[in-house]
């Protein structure tokens, strides 16, 4: 006796890939914002220990994890304004686009980071 | 084997159910099993299964009508997406010489493949998505109606479903909540929220702001990526959603 297959075959589809990473990505900006305020706390409760933190976040692969994280908040504002226009403008037949912008944009401002992140841009 | 074979044999593997759906488990645990069937000429998906229930297995249980996609009732899910059978060619979704055919999701399974589709007509009812006649209209005239108003294209767009529930096998918020009414009763009541000649627009619009209805939708879009007759029922939603919030907003929610 086995159960019947998840339905990935019918989730395989763009619009369905952008709500997973907009799920994704609003999971880890959960994670990362408590987180985040817990490291900015230490400026007023430990300011060594935060320089020390500071220091350990500039090696190469804390920048590589950060750029993943600007990716993932980059996705999420232009995906959380890609479904506001869904829902409160009149529908348009290019949704698909829309995820492809969103996308877009995610990746440029990624890549952006990580030019700035290894001296190439200031 | 006749001139419209060309000899070859597809896989197929069916799902077979070992018990029917109690109220706990929509769809029991069950198991697959694989004939051989001859590839003919335009064959569809249930051209295959009625060749096995015919010619190798007759207690296998499934469900058509009209063959010509036009009642909705041989949907199931086919290399693991829900789709008309009677439309749906076997050279269109076989890639290889593999081809899995199971019921479809949401629903309780009577046998087989065969489904209930109670339940997502039910909540069609619930979702009131039924035309309510304006009374105060005389009903011996004509009331006029331009085919071409925005509201009555608004209105077309989404009219010709044939409540096949694809859409609904398809839609992750079902499963994920019993309570939700579904791509295809939203996507009807959105019809008639725009209809002209409703008695009363507000009152459908009513029925379904709510968590159980339009709210609750995510925008997945599988049920406009996967709906046989192309229809757009997230878009349904979505204007159900803005008015909704526009009736909200004046306090008359």
């Amino acid at each position: 006796m086995t159960m019947l297959q998840k339905p990935w075959a019918a989730r395989h589809h763009p619009a369905w890939w952008a709500f997973a990473l907009h799920r994704i990505s609003g999971l880890t900006l959960v994670i990362f914002l408590p987180v985040h305020l817990l490291v900015l706390s230490q400026a007023l409760d430990d300011p060594r220990q935060l320089d020390r933190f500071l220091t350990w976040a500039d090696t190469p692969l804390v920048k590589i994890a950060e750029t993943i994280l600007v990716v993932l908040f980059a996705a999420h504002f232009a995906g959380g304004l890609r479904l506001l226009a869904l829902e409160f403008l009149p529908w348009q037949n290019s949704q698909k686009t829309f995820i492809a912008l969103a996308s877009g944009f995610a990746l440029a401002v990624g890549i952006v980071f990580l030019l700035s992140a290894f001296g190439g841009v200031d | 084997m006749d001139n419209n074979s060309d000899q070859r044999e597809l896989t197929v593997h069916i799902w077979r159910s070992e018990a029917s759906a109690s109220d706990d488990d929509l769809q029991p645990d069950g198991a697959w099993q694989t004939w051989e069937v001859p590839v003919r000429n335009s064959q569809t998906v249930l051209d295959v299964v009625t060749w096995i229930q015919r010619h190798r297995d007759p207690d296998l249980s499934y469900r058509y009508a009209c063959r010509v996609g036009m009642c909705g009732t041989c949907a199931m899910t086919v290399q693991g997406k829900p789709r008309w059978t009677c439309r749906t060619r076997i050279g269109t979704v076989v890639d290889g010489n593999e081809l899995t055919i199971a019921p479809l999701r949401n629903l309780p399974i009577i046998k087989d493949l065969a489904t209930d589709m109670a339940p997502f007509f039910d909540k069609w009812a619930e979702a009131g998505a039924q035309f309510v006649p304006d009374r105060n209209v005389d009903q011996q005239t004509m009331a006029p109606v331009k085919p071409d108003s925005r509201a009555r294209r608004t209105a077309d767009v989404a009219i010709e479903c044939i409540g096949c529930a694809v859409c609904y096998a398809a839609c992750d918020t079902v499963a994920w909540r019993a309570d939700y009414l579904g791509p295809a009763a939203l996507n009807r009541v959105w019809t008639l929220v725009n209809d002209e000649r409703e008695a009363s627009p507000k009152e459908h619009l009513k029925a379904v702001a709510g968590e159980s209805g339009c709210l609750s939708c995510h925008s997945h879009q599988s049920c406009a990526e996967l709906c046989p007759k192309h229809l757009n029922p997230t878009a349904s939603i979505a204007g159900l959603k803005r008015k909704s919030f526009l009736l909200a907003l004046a306090g008359r929610s």
